[in-house]
């Protein structure tokens, strides 16, 4: 199973323990990740104004490659996945918006779309399923409580992300479930942690992750996984009691593959 | 206090703007609130997101700019999920932040301010995204 | 030559304001065949119908063209008023200067040319129109009504009473609908099962009523007057003949799994099973998923039981054909599935129910026996919330663009209903707007508020959290702009109303048209309520659209009105602009049969004589009461052969070299 890989920039500096263990888990589980050559910042917010252009050419790159190669591009930041999977519906659906980025590009051949962007999850969701995943866990996660913390990019809007029920997800919980850990599902795992406001507005940021850990607490949850590196960084400053890691290091974990 | 004018003259072209750069209809909105029900932020918005939609309605736009409520929305989609009449919310904000930020002198967000503001865990990715939200 | 006279009408300033009528004359009279030209402001009226007639007789017109409004609004008329004057009605024709000629344009001038075009293509078909006499088609006096809710009862009822038989269809196993789960009903808080059960026996008891229960239409075939259906009547496993009715298999059943339908699964049941107390037929039926006899082979206890030998494990669905002069159709409505509305956790939170299932909840006859309890523990609530508009109104691809109309009074009963047995606990009912239209529907919704201390909050639920055992329900009062949290114990959704899923299916079925929303459209949505675009079917309750009981039941009389009308008239003239078959042309490749969306042509063979032998020929055959009239068949015959009476490709051809002139 070979997939084109897009990292992102935090993954390389801030975020390498979510790349890290994602790339020792893909290689246990036999799937070859090629990172994408000459890869740039996808920009970290989808540009939602409908005259934005420029923001949103890194990400047709990155997905005019994927196409080229006809390799479905895998994603492993929330953000990144966010804004690709986007831009991506955009130069399917906005003939306005692919002409004109087309226009600017001038790649080889035109591009419309053709790429698909799958995130790491879905990758062992759907291509190697999470039962096959369950029989290649050497070391499972046997009674560790654990809560997965979904925040916005990966499922909203959700007709567009098409990533799992955005009120209702299951998604983290089966992967913490085929780990051989138990989930712990907690009303809040899907509300907002401020993502950028921590910036600017850091008291709401506060508010809003205070309320998420809150709902944790309540519930029981021991431990948190995310997918994105500043819901991680929002979470983990307010909070000492519950530990917050990425789904990867989980998933490295239980295949023996974290060191 | 004076009565209000719905859809000044003064602001038609503004409002067309916001309207033509969020690609939505604000006429769609219903005012059931819903939007503001589940804003995760709205507890630190001086308007509330529905009556952003009213005041859009109403060609009100200067109550809309001068808001906080603007700065508050965390663009996290909860009210462009949930909303029963198909609006996106997050969008017109956006349109609304951008109107203010892309005349000059205006960025909410200067390269100076930021020393002061991340800490040595904050991920690159917030600042990208500061940067493509406050400024132009 | 014929004797054709041309009457040219204003429709006030409908056609005046934009034709040049004068002018419409003018070129009129100039038309070879045409002896008389004349205008009037309203044709249709008497004074102008007269003008008709007189002309008919005093000019001796044999040939007339009327140059208003379209066909589908005044060619009855005017044929009518020819007819009286002596003339066929099929030597009248009309030119539509109206809809397709003043109401579209504007210029004076281009409409004056166009309404002179339209008026000769008119008159060059009046020309080659011959007398067309209809023939007569016999009524089957006998209805049939698919549905058991309170809609089909009433219609039902409605036919016996007028002296013909009816057949009821019902696909559950006891007729009674949704009115039957409902405990009150507004505006005047009265029991629905005691209004409704006399109706269900009265049904079940009437010489001209017989019911299909555990039923569903196969096929249908035929025409108005003249329907065949196919019915299909499920194995219910129970000899309804033998069966007293005594319970004893239901009690011993030793599978307690299924959720009971009727109790909206707040409540098991057996696998065989009576819905409800107070069901028609009171026959059990086995639910053969469940039974562990169809599912192991063992068990077979209710057998045993059965004091008169009634169970039968070997019994298979039957077909039964029976002919129908009329249909109505009222098969009912539901509610949507809310596994997509996960902010408010219905799937996952058993305090969180919809509003039909809290009729079961406050229901004497519920799993409650009436007692307004928590299905999670059993205790009695303090906070109820109930959220109004779920999915309706709703553009996204979760909900539905429609007011589900029944919500807003149901709630405000709902509401009273917990006040009136519970006057401590708290009430909150979430709304985008209160909709309450309907003789005496207000003030019951305001009394809700005045009298009961109902908090109505203008604005919608955000989500749900369930904390603890309690439901924090996230909401906004748009009326102040404040946010709120309500820490309620249970949470009553208004799931948006919807139509059958097998409405389509249905449909096809019948040859009536469903629209967006999969509800049965009617033929007209103010003068033809309940009538279908299919003569002799007819809708009643909410399969045409949400409704409320008071609204179903009149729509059903309405309906039952209308079908006993055509039973009433024993003989049915049929259109006579049907198809013909020029069988000397016919090549016999029946191509027009399977064109023909009416299964009206069928192929027979002939014997003609071919140079000087009789040999035999396979040609087509035109069923004239199956026919409509639709044309497919003239365009598909390559050899010409079909040509429809009334629209025969010369008289279409000359309207084109008229226009092109």
């Amino acid at each position: 199973m070979k997939f084109s890989y897009y990292p992102g920039c935090t993954l390389k500096t801030k975020a390498q323990e979510l790349e890290k263990f994602a790339l020792n888990s893909a290689a246990a589980l036999g799937v070859e990740l090629e990172e994408q050559k000459e890869w740039q910042c996808c920009g970290a917010v989808y540009p939602l104004a409908e005259d934005e252009i420029g923001t949103k050419l890194s990400s047709v790159r990155a997905l005019a490659e994927a196409a080229q190669k006809n390799e479905k591009l895998i994603t492993l930041c929330a953000a990144c996945h966010h804004v690709i999977k986007r831009v991506n519906e955009d130069m399917k659906t906005k003939d306005d918006v692919k002409n004109k980025v087309n226009n600017y590009l001038q790649l080889a051949q035109d591009y419309q779309g053709e790429a698909e962007v799958i995130h790491y999850l879905e990758m062992l969701r759907d291509e190697i399923g999470f039962d096959k995943l369950a029989e290649k866990v050497t070391n499972p996660l046997t009674n560790r409580k654990i809560g997965a913390y979904y925040g916005c990019l990966l499922l909203r809007p959700a007709e567009t992300m098409n990533f799992d029920d955005p009120e209702n997800p299951s998604i983290i919980e089966e992967f913490i479930k085929a780990l051989g850990a138990t989930p712990v599902k907690y009303p809040y795992r899907t509300e907002c942690c401020g993502g950028y406001l921590s910036l600017d507005n850091k008291e709401l940021a506060q508010e809003m992750t205070d309320n998420i850990m809150k709902s944790a607490l309540k519930n029981e949850v021991e431990e948190l996984v995310t997918a994105c590196p500043l819901c991680k960084y929002n979470l983990e400053n307010k909070n000492g009691k519950i530990a917050i890691s990425y789904f990867t290091e989980l998933l490295a974990e239980a295949l023996g593959v974290k060191e | 206090m004076g009565r209000m004018k719905i859809i000044p003259d003064a602001k038609k072209k503004e409002l067309q703007q916001i309207l033509e750069i969020s690609g939505e209809n604000v006429k769609d909105c219903m005012q059931c609130g819903k939007c503001t029900a589940g804003c995760p932020a709205s507890s630190s918005m001086d308007i509330l997101p529905h009556q952003v939609i009213r005041l859009l309605q109403l060609g009100q736009l200067d109550k809309v700019a001068n808001s906080q409520t603007i700065w508050s929305c965390a663009s996290c989609f909860t009210c462009t999920t949930r909303c029963p009449r198909n609006i996106d919310l997050a969008k017109l904000m956006e349109a609304v932040r951008l109107t203010i930020i892309r005349s000059k002198g205006s960025s909410r967000l200067k390269a100076d301010d930021v020393p002061g503001k991340i800490d040595p865990k904050m991920p690159q990715q917030a600042i990208v995204s500061g940067f493509r939200k406050y400024n132009k | 030559m014929q004797r054709i006279g041309v009457f040219v009408c204003w429709c006030g300033t409908n056609i005046a304001g934009t034709v040049d009528i004068d002018q419409v004359k003018q070129a009129a009279e100039k038309i070879p065949g045409v002896v008389n030209v004349q205008d009037y402001q309203y044709m249709c009226s008497e004074v102008g119908q007269n003008l008709i007639k007189n002309a008919i007789k005093e000019q001796k017109l044999d040939r007339v063209v009327i140059a208003s409004c379209s066909p589908r609004m005044h060619e009855a008329t005017f044929r009518k008023a020819a007819k009286s004057a002596g003339l066929n009605p099929y030597l009248v024709e009309i030119a539509n200067i109206r809809e397709q000629c003043s109401w579209v344009h504007k210029n004076k001038e281009e409409a004056t040319e166009k309404a002179i075009a339209l008026v000769r293509a008119a008159v060059a078909k009046a020309t080659l129109n011959t007398e067309l006499v209809p023939g007569e088609i016999g009524v089957e006096p006998r209805a049939l009504e698919i549905g058991g809710g309170i809609a089909g009862i009433q219609t039902a009822l409605d036919i016996a009473e007028a002296g013909y038989k009816v057949d009821i269809i019902e696909k559950t196993p006891s007729i009674g609908g949704k009115m039957a789960q409902i405990d009150k009903t507004f505006p005047t808080l009265d029991c629905s099962a005691c209004i409704l059960t006399p109706k269900m026996v009265d049904a079940s008891t009437h010489p001209n009523i017989n019911l299909y229960t555990y039923s569903e239409v196969e096929a249908v075939q035929g025409y108005v007057g003249n329907f065949e259906v196919t019915i299909r009547q499920k194995a219910r496993s129970v000899n309804a003949d033998k069966c007293t009715g005594c319970g004893i298999c239901t009690d011993k059943c030793p599978s307690k799994k299924a959720e009971s339908e009727f109790d909206e699964g707040l409540r098991k049941r057996g696998a065989i099973y009576i819905p409800f107390p107070q069901a028609v037929p009171n026959v059990p039926v086995i639910d053969r998923e469940e039974c562990l006899k169809f599912k192991t082979g063992k068990c077979g206890l209710c057998e045993r039981v059965c004091p008169s030998g009634a169970i039968e494990f070997n019994q298979e669905d039957t077909l039964v054909t029976q002919k129908y002069g009329a249909i109505v159709v009222a098969t009912g409505y539901d509610l949507i599935n809310l596994d997509k509305f996960g902010e408010y956790p219905y799937t996952e939170h058993p305090d969180v129910i919809t509003s039909l299932e809290f009729e079961r909840l406050t229901s004497a006859a519920g799993p409650t026996a009436g007692k307004f309890l928590r299905p999670s523990n059993g205790n009695k609530p303090k906070k109820v919330v109930f959220v109004q508009c779920v999915g309706s109104r709703d553009k996204s691809s979760r909900g539905k663009t429609y007011c589900s109309k029944i919500c807003c009074m149901y709630t405000a009963k709902h509401a009273m209903l917990i006040k009136e047995k519970y006057p401590e606990i708290e009430v909150y009912v979430f709304y985008i707007d209160v909709r309450t239209p309907g003789k005496n529907f207000d003030e019951f919704q305001r009394r809700a508020v005045e009298e009961y201390g109902v908090n109505y909050i203008k604005g919608m639920v955000g989500k749900v959290f369930p904390e603890g055992d309690k439901l924090q329900v996230h909401g906004v009062d748009a009326l102040s702009s404040e946010t709120l949290i309500i820490d309620a114990d249970m949470v009553v959704l208004a799931a948006a109303t919807k139509a059958k899923d097998d409405a389509q299916e249905l449909g096809r079925k019948l040859s009536i048209s469903t629209d967006a929303n999969n509800f049965f459209t009617e033929a007209h949505p103010k003068l033809r309520p309940v009538e279908t675009h299919s003569a002799g079917i007819y809708l009643a309750g909410a399969c045409q659209g949400p409704k409320d009981i008071p609204e179903t039941v009149a729509q059903s009389s309405a309906a039952a009105a209308k079908a006993i009308g055509l039973l009433n008239k024993g003989k049915l003239v049929n259109n006579p602009c049907v198809s013909q078959v020029d069988e000397q042309i016919c090549s016999g490749c029946l191509a027009c049969t399977k064109m023909c969306p009416y299964e009206a042509i069928s192929s027979q063979v002939i014997e003609v004589k071919e140079q000087g032998k009789i040999v035999k020929k396979t040609v087509a055959h035109v069923n004239e009461a199956l026919c409509q009239g639709c044309g497919g068949c003239t365009v598909t015959c390559r050899a010409g052969a079909l040509d429809l009476k009334g629209f025969m490709n010369r008289q279409i051809l000359a309207e084109v070299d008229a226009i092109c002139l």
